[in-house]
């Protein structure tokens, strides 16, 4: 029964892992690289299609699979026993992979973060999920809209150390 | 100044220079 090892639960976290950094960043990457640059060349009368039933639906999928990530990718590092290397960057260890991963973990935080506490909050303001004036509204499709192209260039670094640890460090 | 982030292709260009930053903090902490 070799799938009830550890090392077999080990391959099955990191698959899981995978699928939900897929899903989370192929929508970061749906926003910022397709809806975001889409909306100003919608007819306004076409653009309710996008504000009341697409975005609504992709922010969903996006921050849950930002969540998911997260759990499994720290599950993960605590059965392959260097997550606490990890967090420390592996300063003092010597251990270029731990290093690595490290810093992919750290950037992967930064950008769940972004994701919870500035895009998501922010969002629901300008979809009008929750109320807000017209003023508030613009200033939180700010935040959001910076905070989203903050995770759009830090999934860049963020996936060389996620890869990089796997395959090279 | 202009937020370079108001920009897709800076954003994208910015991502590549903090990779070339990070490979070289890499191989100075490792």
């Amino acid at each position: 029964m070799e799938f009830v090892s550890l090392p077999w639960w080990t391959m099955a976290f990191r698959w899981l892992h995978v699928i939900s950094g897929i899903m989370w960043i192929g929508h970061l990457w749906y926003f910022n690289f397709v809806q975001t640059p889409s909306m100003p060349k919608i007819p306004d009368e076409q653009k309710p299609a996008i504000t009341k039933f697409i975005a609504p639906t992709a922010l969903f999928w996006f921050r849950w699979g930002a969540m998911a990530t997260i759990v499994t990718g720290l599950i993960l590092a605590g059965m392959n026993g260097y997550l606490s290397s990890a967090i420390k960057l592996g300063i003092g260890d010597h251990n270029p992979h731990n290093t690595a991963i490290g810093f992919g973990m750290w950037l992967g935080t930064i950008m769940w973060f972004n994701v919870w506490f500035l895009i998501w909050p922010n969002q629901k303001k300008v979809l009008g999920i929750v109320p807000a004036q017209p003023d508030e509204k613009k200033r939180a499709g700010r935040i959001a809209g910076l905070a989203s192209r903050t995770n759009t260039m830090l999934s860049i670094p963020m996936l060389y150390a996620m890869v990089g640890a796997g395959h090279y460090y | 100044m202009k937020n370079p982030l108001d920009s897709l292709q800076s954003t994208v260009v910015l991502g590549f220079v903090l990779t070339v930053v990070l490979i070289l903090l890499i191989h100075a902490i490792a």
